[in-house]
């Protein structure tokens, strides 16, 4: 049996890596982290003419191997051989953006100086070509020793004379080829300079898309506008376009539901299938297009250049909170989840910055609390418009939910502010970024993205909330309640939910709220299956089990205490998955303590502010 | 080589807009390291050209874009204070 070979990809961030990489490997990546460490592997299977399968890795992209990051000291480790747990890789395929060959040079002869076989994917040469540039990838091959392959990763041109060129430096003895001597930053610079210089055929004035692109979108006036007035879409969207969606799982978890009572006898099993795992993970399930489309959004952005012009139209307003604009990208993320969030944060590579961000993305509206907040807000909110007379064309239930994604982010900016005089203290973090060059964002690309993001969240929906949700239906089921007694009263679940019922008791909640709690710590959006469970199970009459959850709600809360619980869900530190990852990417439970600590504080604090207001107020 | 400061040169942060410019010394004391190391990867270095692309939102003058050959660089005003331009 042969070995695998592995082979890495290096180069400058915003060099076309991941779409290179997308086009190499196709879907089949594979996604985890480097032991130890937080920063992303992505792995992927490709292979050589022969038919020889190779594994190839995505190194974190970098300026240099002096390594000014977490991200860069990955890469460094990796190409040097140092990272404990992989292999060197025998193979380096180096990807330079051509329309940037000069400042990509720079890096690239660190790389080759390494002595590793390799091969230089000249990148986007259609952007290059679009700038007025045309470059001879033969004469940088002679500059730089190593074979030279001009591609255009996102429409797939050239891959294939890539993959022939790893096939020719894999067979390569490594024995014969000559040890380039390493050079410092300013000699490499100057070589830079020449080597591009030589390489660079033509160069015709410049007519760059991006200038005049960045003149509008990063526009003192103009530029926020229409990042305000972007995200304003964002968010319509996430609500308006993936209504019909929803109604098509819901229909489908109805449907399945039917068929199984239909086509199992009546027993425990059926009930368990039904009432628990269907309603439960149904109940979850149904927030996949929101998901997507929010990370649709978000991945579009950051793919065509825009993301990195946000984070410089952000910078400003983080700046008073003692963050920076990176920070944005990162809590922008957490809208959707606040896992990928907190994993975004390695590219902010000063650690207080960075911790400061990890412990305020929880803060961010996280498409998880959407469910809590639909459900309630359509239970309790009439649907009726607000605004002058004549112009009341604002709906009251959007209005409420996007006070409560107000109110999220208020609060994470107090937090920083507060953070960075205590516990996070330090001097005020800095800014620099590279803007990388607008490029139309490749479907393909787009669509692993999506794909990766929406099984990941298929994956919770399958394995931590199908658990908590049996879990949960189990404890409401058992013990059987004796003739007369209510079915929630008698079951184990009860019996919890009546110990702590104290001490919610005073802000609001009622015991089936306080019950929800329990299992909503797995995942907060298991608080809605939750209560749809205990509902579900406490109606012995049909017509009642036929109302709606919405329903249920409506009837059963007051207005006070149906506000009460969508001020703790703000604040609420509900998701394991969230702690969990907190505390992998600050190496401890130190913070994450911290974290829910704050956290479990402000949401009590809040929802009783808001049930005593409430019902000082007669509502 | 080195050059110091003559009496058309400025801090980078106070060059107009546009305007392209010659790196001629940095205060890397009055930077962290690594931010400093960061800033020097890029190219923002002695012996730099740039030139300014944009600055700030609203009315603040922070952060600063900068072009430097084919890219564009945001830096925070304190950075761009620490270097010293001289018209190009």
């Amino acid at each position: 049996m042969t070995r695998t070979r592995t082979a890495a990809l290096v180069g400058n961030p915003n060099a076309g890596k991941s779409a290179l990489f997308n086009a190499l490997t196709g879907a089949r990546q594979k996604i985890a982290n480097y032991p130890g460490v937080t920063v992303e592997r992505k792995a992927g299977r490709m292979s050589l003419p022969s038919a020889e399968p190779v594994e190839l890795i995505d190194l974190p992209g970098s300026y240099s191997l002096d390594a000014a990051s977490p991200d860069e000291e990955v890469t460094r480790q990796v190409v040097q051989g140092q990272f404990e747990g992989q292999a060197r890789p025998e193979m380096l395929v180096l990807v330079l953006d051509a329309a940037n060959l000069e400042q990509h040079l720079v890096f690239a002869q660190e790389v080759i100086a390494l002595g590793c076989p390799t091969v230089v994917a000249l990148n986007m040469v259609d952007l290059a070509e679009r700038d007025g540039l045309a470059i001879d990838p033969a004469a940088l091959a002679d500059a730089l020793g190593v074979p030279v392959v001009a591609t255009v990763a996102v429409r797939k041109r050239g891959i294939e004379a890539l993959i022939e060129a790893m096939a020719e430096a894999s067979a390569q003895d490594l024995s014969t080829r000559h040890r380039v001597a390493a050079l410092t930053l300013p000699e490499r610079r100057l070589a830079a300079r020449n080597i591009a210089r030589a390489a660079i055929l033509s160069e015709s004035s410049e007519h760059r898309l991006h200038t005049h692109l960045d003149k509008v979108l990063l526009h003192p006036w103009l530029g926020p506008v229409i990042l305000f007035a972007l995200l304003f879409v964002v968010f319509q969207a996430v609500f308006a376009w993936a209504d019909p969606l929803i109604g098509a799982i819901e229909g489908g978890a109805d449907g399945l539901s039917r068929l199984v009572i239909a086509t199992l006898p009546e027993s425990f099993v059926r009930d368990l299938i039904t009432e628990g795992v269907i309603a439960g993970v149904g109940s979850v399930v149904v927030f996949l297009p929101q998901i997507i489309i929010l990370f649709a959004f978000i991945l579009v952005m950051e793919q065509s250049g825009y993301m990195a012009r946000a984070a410089f139209i952000m910078d400003r307003l983080m700046a008073y909170v003692g963050l920076s604009g990176r920070s944005f990208i990162p809590l922008l993320s957490s809208f959707a989840c606040a896992i990928p969030g907190i994993m975004a944060t390695r590219s902010i590579a000063d650690p207080k910055d960075r911790l400061t961000t990890i412990l305020i993305a929880p803060l961010m509206t996280c498409s998880a609390r959407l469910p809590v907040y639909t459900v309630i807000i359509g239970a309790v909110i009439p649907a009726s418009s607000v605004g002058p007379q004549g112009f009341q064309i604002v709906g009251l239930q959007g209005l409420v939910l996007f006070g409560l994604y107000i109110a999220g982010i208020v609060g994470a900016m107090v937090v920083a502010l507060v953070l960075r005089r205590t516990a996070t203290k330090g001097a005020a973090s800095g800014f620099i970024m590279e803007l990388p060059k607008y490029q139309w964002p490749p479907l393909r690309d787009l669509l692993i993205g999506l794909w990766q993001r929406a099984w990941v969240f298929l994956r919770r929906a399958g394995t931590i909330i199908f658990a908590a949700t049996v879990v949960l239906w189990l404890l409401l089921t058992f013990p059987k309640a004796e003739p007369g007694e209510s079915q929630l009263d008698a079951s184990a679940a009860g019996h919890i939910a009546s110990a702590m019922q104290p001490a919610f008791e005073p802000i609001g909640f009622q015991r089936e709220m306080t019950l929800a709690l329990v299992p909503a710590l797995a995942a907060r959006e298991v608080a809605v299956s939750a209560l749809a469970t205990t509902y579900a199970v406490d109606s012995d009459d049909e017509a009642e089990t036929e109302l709606a959850l919405r329903g249920q709600i409506a009837a059963r809360w007051s207005l006070p205490t149906a506000l009460a619980f969508l001020a703790w869900f703000i604040f609420a530190p509900q998701c394991l998955s969230t702690i969990a990852v907190a505390r992998r990417e600050t190496n401890g439970w130190q913070w994450p303590a911290v974290m829910v600590t704050y956290l479990f504080v402000l949401a009590y604090v809040f929802a009783g502010i808001t049930f005593w207001g409430a019902t000082a107020l007669g509502l | 080589m080195e050059q110091h400061p003559t009496s058309d040169s400025t801090t980078l942060d106070t060059l107009a807009p546009l305007t392209r410019a010659e790196i001629i010394s940095v205060d890397w004391s009055s930077l962290a390291p690594d931010e400093g190391k960061r800033l020097r990867a890029l190219g923002l270095d002695e012996g730099a050209r740039v030139a300014i692309a944009h600055r700030g939102v609203f009315f603040g003058k922070d952060p600063i874009a900068l072009t430097i050959g084919r890219t564009t660089v945001a830096v925070r005003r304190a950075h761009a204070r620490a270097m010293t331009v001289r018209p190009a």
